[in-house]
């Protein structure tokens, strides 16, 4: 639920990345990392850091590249750039913008960020999700307990992930205990 | 660099930031006492290289302390495989069997079945730790001392280091819920909630001690291996 939006940026020329991070600099609700020169170390750094939202100048990164966890991407443009390259980005930021409307492109990622807590809706396991719980703590596997069902895999594992989501525990042996101290297990 | 951890400041301040380097200092060697002297001053007193210590008190410290290829180049890692070993036996010898006698304590007033799920629970877990710890100890430090004397082995690479942590980390996370959520609150409500602020504890620093692992003893096993070789 934190209102600051972490970006980081991606930029060879230190007039321009200067320039950015002063500008930024000036909004609270911004968090500026520390910057990168070139894209050698951005997989870690993402992974490590966790930005909400990179800058990059699309002449480093020809493709717009994956990363392991979600993360908005915006170009930040002043040379001639593929249309083809640019149109992969979230957003584009032109150099010749003006800073307030820099500040606008950049917060409208703020408003679609999620709430972490949710609220705790329906928690309770249905009688279907009992009984997979059940099966998963007698150490079956997903196809076993789709097979004894008469059910498909892909299904077994949606209830796999109700559980867990709806009991907050993940690993085979937790869901076992909880499964025996909500005596559903026979015997 | 004011954002993190530097040489010149009061070791004794870095505490009062983070107390959970109090945890992290035996591990280094580093004794309580150690008044007002500065980070530097202390590593000097014990022998261990301040860049070393720095490295892993931002770690413990700052979510986004990165950790690049030259720092890690640049550091003396003559400490790291004592301090790793010296976190392991803490985890082993102290934190780890005293969360199992509170919880064997809890488990004992439940009902008896109820009792001994959770105790098989936290075997399992220990195990685990155990045979974790087990592996780096015996594989990987051993290599890594050897690398580290200039000596090549091509008996091992560090590429097929198995990352257990998560699994470990989920199995944690998961006996505390157990216990604040599912065990009924009235049995022993102090030592529960003291419970799982040590769980929690241990959470904590098994994760930095995790990081510590991914991102510096991996990378600087990759780097010694690449100029062995």
């Amino acid at each position: 639920m934190k209102a600051s939006l972490k970006i980081l940026i991606v930029e060879p020329s230190d007039i321009i990345m200067e320039g950015l991070v002063h500008i930024l600099d000036e909004v609270a609700m911004f968090n500026v990392l520390p910057p990168l020169h070139d894209a050698a170390n951005l997989q870690e750094r993402v992974a490590v850091l966790q930005p909400d939202l990179l800058i990059i100048n699309p002449t480093i990164i020809t493709a717009k590249t994956d990363f392991p966890n979600p993360v908005s991407q915006v170009a930040l443009v002043y040379q001639y750039v593929e249309p083809a390259v640019v149109s992969q980005y979230d957003a584009v930021i032109d150099i010749r913008e003006n800073k307030s409307r820099v500040v606008s492109i950049l917060r409208e990622f703020s408003s679609t960020r999620q709430v972490e807590i949710e609220t705790a809706g329906n928690y309770e396991l249905s009688e279907r999700e009992a009984e997979i719980l059940v099966e998963i703590a007698n150490g079956l596997s997903s196809k076993e307990i789709a097979n004894k069902l008469n059910i498909s895999v892909h299904t077994v594992n949606t209830h796999r992930k109700n559980i867990t989501h709806k009991t907050g525990i993940k690993s085979l042996a937790g869901l076992g205990v909880y499964a025996m101290l909500h005596d559903l297990m026979k015997g | 660099m004011d954002r993190f951890f530097s040489r010149k400041m009061k070791l004794s301040d870095l505490v009062e930031y983070n107390h959970n380097l109090i945890l992290m200092l035996p591990c280094m060697g580093i004794s309580l006492g150690f008044g007002d002297k500065s980070v530097e001053d202390v590593c000097a007193m014990y022998d261990i290289p301040v860049d070393f210590f720095l490295l892993v008190s931002n770690v413990y410290t700052f979510d986004d302390f990165v950790i690049d290829r030259n720092t890690i180049e640049q550091t003396d890692m003559r400490c790291l495989i004592s301090y790793l070993l010296a976190a392991h036996r803490l985890y082993l010898v102290d934190r780890i069997p005293h969360i199992e006698m509170h919880l064997h304590h809890i488990a004992d007033r439940v009902e008896e079945k109820y009792g001994n799920i959770l105790k098989k629970f936290f075997d399992e877990y220990k195990t685990e730790v155990n045979n974790h710890f087990e592996y780096e100890e015996k594989q990987v430090f051993p290599y890594l001392k050897k690398l580290q004397e200039g000596e090549s082995d091509n008996s091992y690479r560090i590429s097929s280091f198995v990352h257990v942590h998560s699994n470990i980390e989920d199995k944690l996370d998961d006996l505390k819920q157990i216990i604040y959520k599912y065990l009924p609150g009235n049995i022993l409500p102090q030592e529960s909630i003291e419970l799982v602020f040590d769980i929690l504890r241990l959470s904590s620093d098994l994760q930095k001690h995790a990081i510590i692992e991914d991102r510096v003893l991996i990378p600087y096993v990759e780097i010694l291996e690449k100029r062995v070789k």
